[in-house]
Order: structure tokens, then C-alpha cells, then sequence
């Protein structure tokens, strides 16, 4: 259960990047979670929404996009979703030497706000 | 609705205690091992017998990370070398920032080997970096040969897998050659030692290993 830790970290940088006088104005938080990230995407929502509730953000939701896993083969080569895979071996030549090249992103993307149109002000 | 762009990684806080730690235990000279295992894999036991094998040789230190009790560190203080627990309360792992905290309650200057010992859990400390050197394994012979595949994230980002309790093969239904298979079918690079903690088998070959880490300066 570190998706706790991980939407405490999410909602730290958050807060470094938006005014507080713009905090209620947060309507998405957008993150980028490869598929080797080791994060359980509706964990990670469940948890974001606990960690703002009765915050600033309460009313922010997280839209998570998940990246799939990527590799290349370090002997032949190849180019293959890994998820395809048995794990982390080149369906081609059968190689494990394959390196990593997507899927391992925990970023926040950015941030939705809400610029109070529809004559609210 | 407009958009602001933020793109900055979630653990970057994590990792940069993490590389502030690495900084630290280079420059005192320090091989620092992350230990880590599901619950019960024999980790605590791995340490005292390391300990037991290397404290006339090697000055080490612990920190224990337990998600309550400071059980372990009492088993390992018995040793006689210093100890600093950390109680995460709950938490799944342990993170940069409290392992920075245990550190300054010790004298790093009289310390060749820090091994740390994380919160049993095979998931969660894979992703948090805390300055080791290396990330160290421990898989015991009863939880079966499929662990490396069920727990890639783990293994990939291992140095070394210790197998343990290979005392207890004869009693449970499974090949070494298997876990070894899978791991390396995950990590090729991962170095490997084949002990039972308990009777001290196997743990003079992985502390030769450790010993000329040492003085190799951890190459």
C-alpha cells in the first residue's frame, strides 16, 4: 500500500506548483503511470482522494494515464511491448538482456483549472 | 478550463534523499546494503549470521525497519555492533528520508558496512531508492520457485539473491535450478548465494563475496 506515499507525493508537488489562492480552482490532476511503476492505478485513485479530502484540493479528482511497458532486446535488437512477453525475455531470440526503454513513469503531468467562466463571477 | 504543466516526478523528493545518502556513505567509505524479502524470508537471520562471520574483520552497523517492535534490533544488538531502529508505524517500506534520520544517530566514520534491513514486503521497497550501494534479495526455499516472476520489479532491481533455508529442500517441493532460472530470466546480472542461515551454511562464501566488495571499494 505505498500508493499512500505516492498520493501524499503527488499532492506535495501539486502545492509547490499552484498558488494556494488557486488551490479550489484544481478541478484534475493528471499523472503518468507505467505499467512498471509497481502503483495499482485504482489503488493510487482511492488514496489520492483520501489524502485531499477535507483539503483545499477536495474537489480535485486524478486521472491517471497508464503507460505500457516497453523493451529492446540488448542482443538482437528487437523492439517488443514487454507485457507480451514471458517476463523480460525476447520473444525473438529468447534473450533476458533486455533493457527497459517505457513504463517505468511516475510523473505528474499537469494540473486542470477551473477559470471560473459560465458567469460564476 | 486551462491547463498547467507541471511534469516532475512523484518519488523525485525520495530520490534526491536518496542520492544525498549515497553522497554521504561514499564519502565516509561505507558499502551499504539494502536488504529486502517478503516477511519471514530469513533476513534478520542472514544479518546475525553475517555479523557473527565478519565482526572481527569488518566494523558493521544496522538499521532495522520494522513496521512495529524493535524485536529485530534487539536480536541483532546482541551481536554487539550498533543498531538503530526505525518503527514505520505501519508504513509498507522504508524510505530515504527516515534512513537519513537513522544514520545520524551513528558514527559513520567507524563503519565499513551498513546493511539495512527494510520492511518485509516485496513490493513496495522496489521502488524506494534509499542510497545503498546495492539492493540484496532474500528468497526462501518454502515460498516457492515462481517469486522472481510474480515480484520482477524486486529482482530486476537486485544486486544479489540470497536463497535461503536450502536446509529444508528435502521437505519442500521445490528446484533450485527453478528459482534460479526465473531470476535470471528477470536480472542476468544478479549475483547469487545458496545458504541456510540458521546452521551457517553457505555463509562463508557470501561473506567473502561482501569481503571483496570491500576492498575492491564496492565495485
Amino acid at each position: 500500500m505505498h500508493e499512500v506515499s505516492v498520493a501524499a507525493g503527488i499532492l506535495d508537488i501539486v502545492r509547490q506548483h499552484v498558488l494556494a489562492a488557486d488551490a479550489l480552482r484544481v478541478r484534475a490532476v493528471r499523472v503518468r503511470v507505467g505499467d512498471l511503476a509497481g502503483v495499482v492505478p485504482d489503488s493510487l485513485g482511492f488514496c489520492f482522494d483520501a489524502i485531499v479530502a477535507g483539503t483545499e484540493y477536495a474537489s480535485a479528482r486524478l486521472e491517471i494515464d497508464v503507460v505500457p511497458a516497453n523493451g529492446i532486446c540488448g542482443e538482437c535488437g528487437l523492439a517488443a511491448a514487454i507485457d507480451s512477453l514471458p517476463p523480460f525475455m525476447c520473444p525473438s531470440c529468447g534473450s533476458p538482456f533486455i533493457t527497459v526503454t517505457a513504463g517505468d513513469d511516475l510523473v505528474v503531468v499537469d494540473v486542470e483549472l477551473d477559470d471560473g467562466a459560465g458567469g460564476l463571477q | 478550463m486551462s491547463v498547467m504543466t507541471i511534469e516532475r516526478k512523484v518519488l523525485e523528493k525520495n530520490d534526491s534523499l536518496a542520492a544525498a545518502n549515497r553522497k554521504r556513505f561514499a564519502q565516509n567509505g561505507l558499502l551499504t546494503l539494502n536488504i529486502v524479502s517478503s516477511p519471514g524470508a530469513g533476513k534478520t537471520t542472514l544479518l546475525e549470521a553475517t555479523i557473527e562471520h565478519l565482526k572481527n574483520r569488518v566494523r558493521i552497523a544496522v538499521v532495522e525497519g520494522d513496521v512495529q517492535t524493535d524485536l529485530d534490533a534487539q536480536r541483532v544488538a546482541s551481536y554487539g555492533v550498533p543498531v538503530v531502529q526505525i518503527v514505520t508505524n505501519g508504513g509498507c517500506h522504508l524510505e530515504a528520508g527516515l534512513v537519513a534520520e537513522a544514520v545520524d544517530r551513528l558514527d559513520l566514520d567507524a563503519i565499513d558496512l551498513l546493511l539495512i534491513e527494510n520492511v518485509g514486503n516485496l513490493v513496495c521497497p522496489a521502488n524506494f531508492d534509499l542510497g545503498e550501494a546495492m539492493k540484496v534479495v532474500v528468497l526462501s526455499t518454502t515460498e516457492g520457485a515462481d517469486k522472481p516472476l510474480k515480484y520482477p520489479a524486486m529482482f530486476r532491481r537486485a544486486s544479489v539473491l540470497i536463497i535461503n533455508k536450502v536446509d529444508l529442500l528435502p521437505y519442500v517441493n521445490v528446484d533450485v535450478d527453478d528459482i534460479k532460472r526465473h531470476a535470471r530470466q528477470i536480472n542476468p546480472d544478479l549475483a547469487v548465494f545458496e545458504i541456510a542461515a540458521t546452521s551457517r551454511l553457505g555463509v562463508a562464501e557470501w561473506c567473502d563475496w561482501l569481503v571483496a566488495r570491500l576492498t575492491a571499494g564496492h565495485a
